[in-house]
């Protein structure tokens, strides 16, 4: 008899979690997938590009539902879990019978965050996270609205990219005095503001949100300097806050995320967490890459292997508003490190290496990506950089040319 | 089918470079340049031209020329007409010889202006101004053998043609580097070599690439040469080699001079003592001369260049004089000049210690000379030689100096002191081409533009006496205009006009002409009689034609075989030499001695040669040679820098460490100056020391001391325009194609050169940093085109200029090559083909290297595959060195430049 294991949440992380658990432990667990979005999981990170109109919403799916259907999964999706009940093993779902498990792992993900500011609750106010929100706000753009975007991190950026080449007249407020500043030096930031602005989006930094003014829908938005932006709507994307609520609820240890383990298990034996509501270490990473490390690290666990989760070397890698930037390790440079910096603005091309003690330990790319990954391998495995330091900002090949020279 | 344009014609000119008087075919492109060609029917060099004579095309743009005549008004040149410059120059002429005297009033002249321009600066200063403070740039260069040949000849007479070259079975090269410094006739030597055995003796202190043919090399100690002709003569003597009858019958002095030679040296063995040469060489070589009839000695800049100078000429001379080996076929001595018109200055008299046209300053000659000029104030005296005309400056003594066509602030000895001289002057006129040069820069007051080669038109005369014409294919720039015709209006404004109304260049050659016959007679042995009636088309069609050529008689190839000299009593005279002795001493704060000299592909200071891109990548930097043993014991590594300090001032050089390098003695190129280096200014550091009868200084052995110079960073700047680099840092300028090249060490922040940077160039700005590994790099671009591209590193990895040229050079660069310039890397990943080893073809030294490990063993077979070597064949000696070096080890590491 198979043991019931439940993931809630039907995200990236839950997603590969399966997949790897049924590789690596094919028929151990009855697997039951529980997720509050009404359609299968998708690549959430595709979602700019669906709301730019770069890529159909259906096609973002991860996995088309015969996989999970072959591989015997149970997916309720469309769901919410409303309760844990951590003594009897069970879970409550809305609208539904309870179900037990055996082995429970909390994908729930996280959620936008919307500024506590008065007119926060005025119509015409959104988030941007799902597939939903993708909806709206393409028909915001198809009507030409005036969209105010608020915060310039990455998701920010995506949902102002999407607005503008769907149409609307967008213009990005960011609270700090640069662009996506957790993964961006201030030049990186800086080419990046001047590579979107050529996308026709109005940026404002140092803008902090005072107020958003409206009768009964969204008419402007007024910064804490005074400056008033008309605006038909306004999204707000400053920041995640991960799913902690049902955790929280049901006694186990929550922080900013849900505590883990080292090999993902929360303070309640059995339970785990992993993805964006976890907290490891205490860091809540909001990026696919670490799910998907925890996720295999768990399937292992959960298989009865040795496994630990030692913690991610962050790395961003995607397009942002078209412009492809690659930011990992200490990309700002710490105290002690040394920088190698590549610019050429014209051709919308920055590349940063930060070395300390003759290994590289951080990188910030704009515009050209194509050696990221040799980068963040040589980040990871930490080896001497040396006898490539001259060379290695031109590229892998080159540099290895050289070296072997 | 297409109409010629006649305009467009190629024309025969001569080379303006040394004194071999190349003949060049200049066919003008109808936009400012011209392609060059050797004149396959110019008996110099039958087609030939070395690598400079080739890249002659690439000098010829105006962007470097002086234009308009310029007054100094209120600190600042100023552009004036031509009218109010003249007036000026000839009112404050006036003024200053009525005030004091004509004697206060200097010309200092080059071996670069035309003979015509000679005959009328000559005529105007010591005919009319009254005074023979007439010098040139030729004191620096063979006025040894002016005095040697008159002491022992009664004339300055070059008794033999380049054809002996060919003809003769020993050639004997004595201070000559005649591979790089007078290639084509190197050229003509080694091919006597091949089809007819002659054989080759090089005498040199260094072991030059002149001496990777020779069959024996003898590396003397410097100033010793006429040791070793002492140790000849007594040789010859004693083993009767003398030829008595010529002796007895055309000579005098023979005794006296046979006397001091054994003094100084009696015996082979008390020769290699004198010269620090094995005994056996010393033999070998006095075998050699004694048991061949047909032998040339050459001599240069290494017999010239001395305080004892005239004595080594005559050392020489001496030898051929007892042997009887003068003016025969094959046989004879043979002064190699260096400037292209040395020979005419000379025929002219355009030597503070000559009059005119081989006439000196006795009575008869003075009144001769008058007679014929109808001069009112004819000069009865010398007048001051090179380097006490500028000791007279600095005194106060010349209070007016016209400088036309030379840059004495760079190439006259202790050079310094020369420039701070000029600074004193009341009025200093400079005629030039170029807008700036070191003598321009210190404070000129009248800068008047002259026309420079390929515009202006006259006739100059090689070292083999041979007359040939330059001639004009590009037209006058600007308001340029002949030096003959500055010269004769502040002439006439001075009120001689009658005497100076030249209208042509053909009509001053039809009066040289006709002095040089004037009541000759076969009494003086410059007699070009039989041009003085040619017209002007005869003079424009002039073919290279050699001297003697008296009325009525045919051009004579040789002199004196007959024993026929032009002293009084018709009588060769054999000169005693003093003991050769150096000038200076060295000491423990002075221990070595610096050497110096021109290299292959530079002439001079540079301002026309340096012009050439192709000619700068051979040797972009000054440097100092130095021996292994002393850099050993100096600290001084290869390819590092070092501080040279004489008493008279310091460089800051790069270093070659190099075997070919004598122990105890340095070498420096001659060609750099502080237009184009901050530290390598070679002039400052030589001794003023002179020849008491040719005033010629001793640029070759002044005493000097050597440090090792520390630079932690270095790079090259690549510009389309020239930019002021920051102070403080070691700087040499060359050509590139596209622009200009700098080459730069530096000590400062690596960090401040993005700063300097942005202040000098637009934007579009493409940069790399990594301060803490001591980089930067960076270019500017206006649109696909490299505008500016500057790399800074530590002084042992600065990167690869050659690469980073190519890419300047182009006019577009791909988006994957920008991506790719600033790795310093060619994009193809291919090593790119270093140094310019073959500056004709242009071959650099990787390319060579890849060749021979591809299995080229000789330079033949290089040159069939590559092309280098095959035209002036001077790269020749450095190939074979490569082919050595690569069968005793492995292929030579790329070096970086910079």
């Amino acid at each position: 008899m198979s043991e019931p294991l439940v993931i809630v949440g039907n995200g990236m992380a839950a997603a590969r979690l399966v997949d790897e658990l049924v590789k690596s432990s094919l028929g151990r667990y009855a697997i039951a997938v529980i997720g509050e979005e009404p359609r299968l999981a998708y690549n959430r990170v595709l979602l700019s590009s669906v709301l730019a109109g770069e890529t159909g919403s259906h096609d973002i799916e991860l996995k088309p539902a015969s996989w999970w259907r072959e591989r015997g999964v149970t997916l309720k999706y469309g769901s919410r879990v409303t309760e844990i009940d951590v003594g009897r093993r069970e879970l409550k779902i809305e609208s539904d019978e309870s179900i037990e498990f055996s082995k429970l792992v909390l994908a729930t993900g996280s959620s936008a965050l919307r500024l506590n500011v008065p007119g926060a609750d005025l119509a015409g106010v959104h988030t941007f996270r799902d597939t939903r929100d993708v909806d709206l706000l393409l028909t915001l753009a198809a009507q030409k609205k005036r969209v105010v975007v608020v915060g310039g991190g990455l998701l920010g950026l995506e949902a102002a990219y999407g607005l503008a080449k769907a149409g609307a007249t967008v213009t990005l407020v960011h609270l700090m005095d640069r662009l996506m500043e957790r993964q961006l030096d201030a030049p990186a930031a800086h080419l990046l503001k001047s590579l979107v602005e050529r996308k026709g989006i109005n940026i404002l930094l140092n803008a902090s949100t005072a107020r958003i003014l409206g009768e009964s829908k969204v008419e402007s938005i007024e910064l804490v300097d005074g400056r008033r932006i008309d605006a038909d709507a306004v999204i707000f994307a400053a920041g995640i806050r991960p799913n902690v609520a049902l955790a929280n609820e049901a006694g186990i240890k929550v922080n900013r995320g849900v505590v883990v383990d080292d090999v993902l298990q929360t303070s309640a034996a059995g339970i785990f967490a992993l993805g964006e509501c976890a907290e490891h270490r205490g860091i809540c990473y909001g990026l696919v890459e670490p799910a998907y490390e925890q996720g295999r690290v768990l399937a292992r666990h959960l298989a009865g292997r040795e496994a630990a989760y030692r913690g991610s070397v962050v790395a961003t890698n995607l397009k942002v508003s078209g412009v492809s930037v690659f930011s990992a390790g200490d990309f700002m440079g710490a105290e002690g490190s040394e920088s190698i910096v590549l610019s050429d603005v014209k051709r919308g091309a920055y590349k940063k290496l930060v070395i300390a003690d003759g290994r590289l330990t951080g990188a910030v790319l704009i515009g050209e990506v194509t050696d990221a990954l040799w980068y963040l391998e040589l980040i990871r495995c930490r080896e001497p950089v040396a006898r490539i330091r001259k060379d290695m900002m031109f590229g892998r090949a080159l540099a290895l040319a050289a070296k072997a020279a | 089918m297409t109409a010629t344009d006649p305009a467009l014609r190629a024309v025969g000119t001569t080379c303006p470079y040394c004194g071999v008087g190349c003949g060049v075919l200049a066919t003008p492109d109808g936009k400012g340049g011209a392609a060059i060609s050797g004149d396959t029917e110019h008996p110099a060099n039958l087609g030939r031209l070395c690598s400079k004579g080739s890249a002659l095309g690439e000098t010829v743009a105006l962007e470097s020329r002086l234009l308009h005549p310029m007054i100094r008004c209120k600190g600042a040149l100023e552009r004036v007409a031509w009218s109010d410059a003249l007036d000026h120059v000839a009112h404050r002429l006036q003024h200053n010889v009525a005030r004091d005297g004509a004697d206060s009033v200097a010309f200092y002249l080059s071996g670069q202006l035309l003979t015509e321009d000679y005959y009328v600066a000559n005529k105007l200063m010591k005919g009319f101004i009254g005074t023979a403070n007439v010098d040139t740039n030729s004191r620096l260069c063979m006025a040894s053998t002016v005095a040697g040949h008159r002491r022992a000849f009664g004339a300055d007479t070059v008794p033999g043609c380049y054809e002996d070259l060919e003809q003769a079975d020993l050639l004997v090269l004595v201070g000559s580097n005649a591979a790089w410094c007078h290639p084509v006739l190197y050229q003509r030597m080694l091919a006597n070599k091949q089809k007819r055995g002659a054989r080759m003796v090089v005498i040199d202190p260094r072991r030059t690439d002149s001496a990777s043919e020779a069959e024996l090399f003898l590396g003397l100690k410097p100033g010793t040469d006429t040791a070793l002709f002492s140790g000849l003569l007594v040789h010859l003597a004693d083993n009767g080699a003398l030829d008595k009858s010529y002796i007895d019958l055309h000579t005098s002095g023979f005794d006296e001079a046979l006397a001091r030679a054994r003094q100084i040296a009696g015996s082979a063995a008390a020769t290699a003592l004198a010269t620090g040469l094995p005994e056996a060489d010393v033999a070998s070589f006095f075998q050699m001369f004694r048991t061949t009839e047909r032998v040339v000695t050459l001599y240069s800049q290494g017999v010239n260049q001395s305080a004892q100078g005239t004595d080594k000429v005559n050392a020489i001379l001496n030898c051929h004089l007892a042997t009887g080996r003068i003016g025969k076929v094959g046989a004879s001595p043979f002064s190699l000049t260096g400037q292209p018109n040395a020979m005419g200055g000379r025929e002219v008299g355009g030597l503070a210690n000559q009059l005119a046209a081989h006439m000196g300053f006795t009575p008869p000659d003075i009144d001769r000379v008058r007679r014929f000029w109808k001069a009112p104030r004819i000069a009865t005296h010398e007048g001051l030689k090179a380097v006490q005309m500028f000791e007279a400056i600095a005194r106060g003594e010349i209070k007016a100096l016209w400088v036309m066509g030379t840059n004495p602030a760079v190439s006259l000895p202790d050079a310094d002191i020369v420039r701070e001289a000029l600074k004193k002057l009341e009025l200093f006129i400079v005629s030039e081409n170029v807008r700036h040069n070191d003598t321009v820069d210190a404070g000129v007051q009248v800068l008047l533009p002259a026309l420079a080669w390929g515009e202006k038109s006259g006739t100059v005369t090689n070292s083999e006496r041979r007359i040939s014409r330059q001639r004009s294919f590009l037209p006058a720039p600007g308001e340029a205009r002949p030096d003959w015709w500055i010269m004769c209006e502040v002439a006439k404004r001075l009120g001689f006009g009658a005497a100076f109304d030249f209208k042509s260049a053909a009509e001053i050659f039809r009066e040289h002409a006709a002095l040089s016959a004037f009541e000759n007679n076969g009494s003086r042995d410059f007699d070009i009689g039989g041009l003085q009636e040619i017209a002007d088309d005869g003079y424009d069609a002039l073919k290279p034609v050699l001297w003697p050529l008296p009325e009525g008689g045919a051009p004579q190839e040789r002199f004196f075989a007959d024993g026929r000299f032009y002293a009084n009593d018709r009588k060769a005279r054999f000169v005693a030499p003093e003991v050769p002795a150096l000038k200076t001493e060295t000491s423990a704060g002075r221990p070595l001695r610096l050497n110096t000299g021109r290299i292959r592909d530079q002439w001079h200071t540079m301002t026309r040669s340096g012009l050439s891109p192709r000619l700068g990548s051979h040797l972009p930097e000054p440097f100092v040679e130095i021996q292994p043993d002393d850099a050993n014991r100096f600290g001084i590594v290869d390819d590092s820098f070092a501080r040279i300090t004489t008493d008279y001032g310091q460089c800051i050089l790069k270093v070659v460490v190099s075997e070919r390098q004598q122990r105890g003695m340095l070498f420096t190129p001659i060609h750099w100056s502080e237009a184009n280096t901050s530290g390598g200014r070679v002039g400052a550091l030589v001794a003023p020391f002179t020849d008491p009868y040719s005033g010629q200084p001793e640029s070759k052995s002044t005493p000097a001391s050597i440090a090792p110079y520390e630079y932690v960073f270095r790079g090259f700047l690549l510009s389309r325009t020239e930019l002021d680099l920051p102070d403080s840092i070691w700087w040499a300028r060359v050509a590139v194609t596209g622009g200009y090249g700098y080459l730069f060490a530096d000590n400062g922040d690596v960090a401040r050169w993005s700063s300097w940077l942005r202040a000098n160039v637009r934007q579009d700005l493409v940069e790399y940093s990594d301060f803490g590994g001591g980089v930067y790099r960076a270019a500017s671009f206006c649109g696909q085109r490299i505008e500016t591209c500057l790399f800074v590193g530590p002084a042992h990895d600065a990167g690869d200029w050659d690469v980073v040229k190519q890419s300047f050079a182009a006019d577009t660069l791909s988006d994957e090559a920008r991506a790719m310039l600033l790795s310093g890397r060619s994009s193809e990943g291919a090593a790119s083909s270093g140094p310019i080893v073959c500056a004709c073809f242009g071959v650099g030294r990787g390319t060579i290297c890849d060749t021979i490990a591809a299995g080229a063993r000789t330079a033949a077979e290089i040159g069939a595959k590559l092309k280098a070597g095959t035209n002036c064949g001077s790269c020749i000696p450095e190939m074979k060195r490569l082919i050595a070096q690569a069968e005793t080890s492995p292929p030579p590491q790329q070096a970086a430049v910079g």
